[in-house]
């Protein structure tokens, strides 16, 4: 017994190698999965502190762009109120509540972000506690941004549209045909457009929008311009690269949106789902 | 080590964290090129330092670079494993007339020559795993192989710098 006890104390970086490097292994493959453990990284509440700290240092650098943004967002919202007040010298109607307030809004600020990786991600300074949930959308003034992986209580994590694995639901705009926008990990200016058929036309310079069908983007929210049309190698589909409508290396604030509305059509979808296979 | 050391260390270990997180994660050269400076703080331990004490180091810190990079697990496996074979690979490297188990394995200490063969090589095993773990699921293997060859680079180009600037000769850091 002793023997192999001394036998194993001889072996203990070897033993302690394996374990540690199994440990961080199944991070990486957990960390991948849909739901990952928040308390490792970045919205935890200790680096989320110190993050918030250093942003709070830096954003001044950068003060005289985010204003600029800024009001140029509010220009256009000037300019859309203007257009949906009603005039004095006519009368309006409202037919029907079906289509208000399904979505609701926050808006928070970017404490850390990557975009050289192939995975890449955000931290927000905003979480549990001001109401933000995992599976928001996220998006700022210029297009989309990504998706909110997990929260703690101040902090959220994002997935970053820049993230190999992220599939955005997208249109195009002229003739509304679906794709689905996907980052190829290579240049953070650009994306792939998926299944996009080969019969359908597309031009260069055409605008890609969110579709609004999986109730995480409202529909119309910019992703990109289509930069190139190729036909596909050998599928079906072509290849078409975008140029990425959101510059994510200057990334400061962010607004965040939430489907009011996405439990209901799930369960609808889930009740047709049944019913179907069922038959 | 003696007291006044593993202070020194502890000091030395939270300022390349800091460094590593708050300024390095911002400057990515031409988009390929990361600098992953902290390795440098494994390998410029004493030589007397235990494996078990360098893969417990090696592990806290790729964690923490972790957390903050939001990478969780690739820096940790590729710092355990910089870590495991640390001292293997300076058993041997040894020189005629063996070291002197009390001084840090430093460019000023070993020269210049000794030390692009010890540290070299590591960085590489290091920064290979870090970007092949990155890239798995895509398939961008061309970018992978320049992100880790500039970045091997980078990183050990600045990590000369900070010993030439930071570190005294004996004495380590």
């Amino acid at each position: 017994m002793q023997r192999i006890l001394l036998f194993l104390y001889g072996l203990r970086a070897l033993i302690l190698f394996i374990l540690l490097e199994l440990i961080a292994f199944w991070f990486i493959f957990s960390y991948n999965s849909a739901q990952g453990a928040v308390f490792f990284n970045s919205s935890n509440r200790l680096a989320g502190g110190l993050l918030e700290r250093k942003e709070a240092v830096v954003s001044y650098f950068y003060l005289g762009s985010v204003n600029e943004a800024l009001a140029e967002k509010n220009a256009r919202l000037l300019k859309r109120l203007e257009d949906l007040s009603p005039r004095d010298d006519s009368v309006t109607l409202d037919i029907d509540t079906l289509f208000r307030h399904s979505y609701e809004f926050w808006s928070a600020k970017v404490i850390n972000n990557s975009l050289h990786l192939s995975q890449n991600h955000l931290t927000l300074n905003k979480g549990a506690e001001d109401g933000i949930r995992p599976g928001m959308g996220v998006f700022n003034e210029q297009g989309v941004v990504g998706r909110v992986k997990g929260v703690s209580r101040n902090f959220s994590t994002v997935i970053s549209a820049l993230h190999t694995d992220l599939l955005i639901s997208s249109k195009i705009k002229s003739s509304n045909v679906f794709g689905s926008a996907n980052w190829d990990g290579k240049n953070p200016k650009s994306a792939k457009l998926l299944y996009v058929p080969r019969h359908v036309n597309v031009q260069i310079g055409d605008t890609i929008v969110t579709s609004g069908y999986n109730a995480i983007f409202p529909e119309g929210l910019a992703v990109g311009y289509v930069s190139e049309v190729m036909p596909g190698s050998e599928s079906a589909y072509l290849d078409i690269s975008l140029e990425l409508s959101t510059d994510f290396s200057k990334l400061t604030y962010v607004y965040l949106v939430d489907n009011t509305m996405k439990e209901e059509l799930d369960s609808l979808q889930l009740q047709l789902d049944q019913r179907y296979d069922g038959q | 080590m003696t007291g006044s050391n593993i202070i020194k260390y502890s000091l030395a270990f939270l300022a390349y964290l800091f460094v590593q997180v708050f300024i390095l994660k911002e400057v990515v050269l031409f988009g390929y090129s990361f600098c992953l400076l902290y390795v440098f703080f494994l390998l410029t331990l004493p030589i007397e330092v235990g494996t078990v004490s360098l893969l417990f180091l090696g592990f806290g810190m790729g964690m923490v670079v972790d957390v903050f990079y939001d990478s969780l697990g690739m820096n940790t496996a590729a710092t355990v494993l910089l870590a495991f074979i640390r001292n293997p690979w300076i058993k041997a490297n040894t020189p005629r007339g063996g070291y002197d188990e009390h001084i840090p394995p430093t460019l000023l200490n070993m020269g210049l020559g000794w030390f692009v063969i010890y540290a070299l090589p590591l960085i590489t095993i290091h920064h290979f795993l870090f970007f092949y773990v990155d890239s798995l699921g895509t398939d961008n293997y061309f970018i992978f192989v320049i992100r880790a060859l500039s970045s091997i680079l980078f990183t050990f180009l600045l990590g000369i710098v900070v010993q030439l600037l930071f570190y005294n000769k004996k004495r380590g850091i």
